[in-house]
């Protein structure tokens, strides 16, 4: 009795549910078999050699990228050919990417407004108070006239958190968030990322961050080939891998 | 034992050499530079010193300015009275005269938008509307409307029905251009080599045979009911050449936008449609500015085939004037003033865009 009630609960706390995903770009076997379960609330950062599937991983779970086998479900909506579907999810899925890919021809506040407008038809001046809510705790409110390529890249990326934020997202994907910027600038993003993940916030994240990954994570997952090859908790992660593939990563990445 | 302070003492910098600088040097360098530059020099310095004075002394010195025909041709020079005296009609044809005023505010409003654009004092979607309702407006005003005495097509003429014929090809046009480029670009198949039929059939075909088909050709075809105008039958022919010029420039600047922004907008939640008009599109747009200000260029130059199909445009009236027999002879002034029309407007135009070019947040991009 007690375990029935206790596996619904889990159940109805799982948000992303991937089944047997698999996917192919031509001949080339991209995601093999993939299984991933994702809590309310979890923290997990994935990573990986380049081409080991883990961008293309996130991109399904939005729909950037089609499966061809297997089953995603997020927040209880099938993800399927159905276009209505592949819209709301995308409204409850945040994503950030490696490249920001801002409007260059919108200012800042317009860049933010722009979905929550016409995705959830909100009246301007509400998009903009919910606009400079999200552009204060990001700490650009002073920008928010400005054109995205007056901005740093930090700048930039700080915007795009809190542009996909505007949607009221249950969900965050992040697509290496932090490769495309200066060192310098790495950290500021990682403070918004921390902060948004001490909200509460369902994160996903690739990223080559492994301090972020360790402090912040509840479970890291190592893909390899297309295939997730370990997935632990962040310490017993880095201090015991399991797979021989798993340490050779950590040892070239760590090492330095 | 004292020690003195050493203290620099700079030389001063010596001149450069005399053959570095000065206007001798400037020739030798520019003109003089070796024996081809030499004989080309000369060569141009031998055009220009045939030519030129001619010029000169034919356009201004030996000019009449005041007078009748008799006088002009007593001084040889050019006839500029002629000029004077025929410009109403260069400017409106055989539009009733004391109506003039009409296609003058037209004119007006032409400008005055254009100014607000070029100065930044009105953007987005007002700017969007303001520009289309200006060809209705300019059709109304010249046309006449809302108990306004009308006037008909066959009498509009001139500068006016040239400007006229270009300002609504190039307002319906772009948009039309922008619809075919979506087509070819992201329509599904059927769409897609529909526009692509459409597209290579006009682009394939000379401007003058589209307007001898639309003139022509055209009532053949249709009912006998049903009549079109001529003006707007040509007009019509105008609008679907440009189009399919415009959409081949609208489609490179989609080519230009950055998968990423797609996706971007996208995994907002933002459907297809808008991401296509309000992301997609702007930034294309924007890209292709200078091919598309070319490309209204060429079409007010390409409005001066409409003489072939009998409309009355400015060359047309130009011609017309050639001919008057109280001022036989003096051609030469008609062309020369067309000449300088169409290059005064094309060039306004030209400077007109590179000032929109450097604008804009794409100008300070990245």
């Amino acid at each position: 009795m007690s375990a029935k009630i206790d596996s619904q609960a889990t159940a109805e706390n799982i948000v992303i549910e991937m089944k047997g995903v698999n996917k192919w770009y031509g001949d080339f076997h991209v995601l093999k078999d993939i299984n991933l379960s994702v809590r309310e609330g979890e923290r997990i950062v994935i990573c990986g050699p380049s081409g080991s599937g883990k961008s293309t991983l996130i991109r399904c779970i939005n729909h950037l990228e089609a499966h061809q086998q297997g089953v995603i479900t997020v927040n209880g909506t099938l993800l399927d050919e159905n276009s209505k579907n592949i819209t709301q999810i995308r409204r409850e899925v945040g994503m950030v990417f490696q490249q920001f890919n801002l409007f260059p021809h919108m200012t800042i506040l317009d860049n933010l407004c722009f979905a929550p407008m016409w995705a959830r038809n909100m009246p301007r001046a509400e998009a903009e108070k919910t606009a400079l809510r999200y552009l204060e705790r990001v700490g650009i409110l002073e920008q928010k006239d400005k054109y995205p390529g007056q901005l740093s890249g930090g700048q930039q990326q700080r915007v795009a958190i809190a542009r996909s934020l505007c949607m009221n997202p249950s969900i965050m994907l992040f697509d290496e968030p932090t490769s495309a910027l200066d060192p310098e600038m790495i950290k500021e993003v990682l403070d918004v990322m921390i902060e948004l993940a001490n909200t509460g916030m369902t994160m996903l994240v690739v990223t080559h961050e492994m301090s972020f990954a360790r402090s912040v994570a509840d479970r890291v997952i190592f893909m390899d080939g297309g295939e997730i090859v370990e997935e632990n908790a962040p310490d017993a992660f880095f201090d015991n891998p399991q797979v021989d593939r798993t340490q050779q990563f950590l040892s070239q990445i760590l090492s330095h | 034992m004292s020690t003195e302070p050493i203290i620099f003492q700079p030389t001063p910098a010596r001149a450069a050499p005399s053959s570095k600088i000065g206007a001798v040097a400037w020739l030798r360098a520019n003109l003089f530079g070796g024996w081809k530059d030499t004989v080309v020099t000369i060569a141009l310095l031998a055009i220009l010193l045939a030519t030129v004075p001619k010029l000169i002394g034919w356009l201004f010195l030996r000019a009449t300015f005041w007078g009748d025909a008799d006088a002009c041709r007593l001084a040889g020079g050019a006839c500029w009275p002629f000029i004077i005296d025929k410009f109403n009609v260069l400017m409106m044809g055989v539009y009733p005269q004391e109506l003039g005023w009409r296609p003058g505010i037209a004119a007006i409003a032409l400008i005055v938008l254009a100014a607000l654009t070029y100065t930044n004092r009105m953007r987005g979607i007002v700017l969007v509307v303001a520009w289309a309702i200006l060809p209705f407006f300019a059709l109304i005003m010249i046309g006449g409307a809302f108990g306004m005495r009308e006037v008909d097509q066959s009498l509009w003429g001139g500068l006016m029905l040239s400007i006229l014929l270009a300002l609504v090809g190039v307002i319906v046009s772009i948009p039309l251009g922008v619809m075919l480029a979506l087509g070819r670009y992201y329509g599904s198949p059927v769409v897609k080599s529909l526009c692509i039929a459409f597209i290579e059939l006009l682009r394939g075909v000379p401007l003058i045979t589209i307007l001898f088909m639309a003139s022509v050709m055209m009532p053949l075809f249709l009912p006998p009911d049903m009549i079109i105008n001529n003006l707007l039958r040509i007009q019509i022919a105008m609008i679907l050449f440009s189009s399919a010029y415009m959409a081949e420039v609208v489609r490179g600047g989609l080519q230009a936008i950055p998968n990423g922004q797609t996706e971007a907008s996208l995994a907002l939640g933002v459907t297809r449609r808008h991401t296509i008009a309000f992301v997609i599109v702007p930034q294309a747009l924007r890209h292709v500015l200078p091919p598309l200000i070319g490309r209204c260029i060429a079409l007010f130059k390409d409005t001066s085939l409409v003489i072939i199909v009998g409309l009355l445009d400015f060359l047309g009236m130009i011609k017309n004037a050639a001919l008057d027999t109280s001022w036989l002879g003096f051609q030469a002034e008609a062309y020369v003033f067309a000449a300088f029309v169409y290059w005064s407007i094309c060039y306004s135009l030209s400077l007109y865009g590179r000032e929109l070019e450097r604008r804009g947040p794409s100008a300070q991009k990245r």
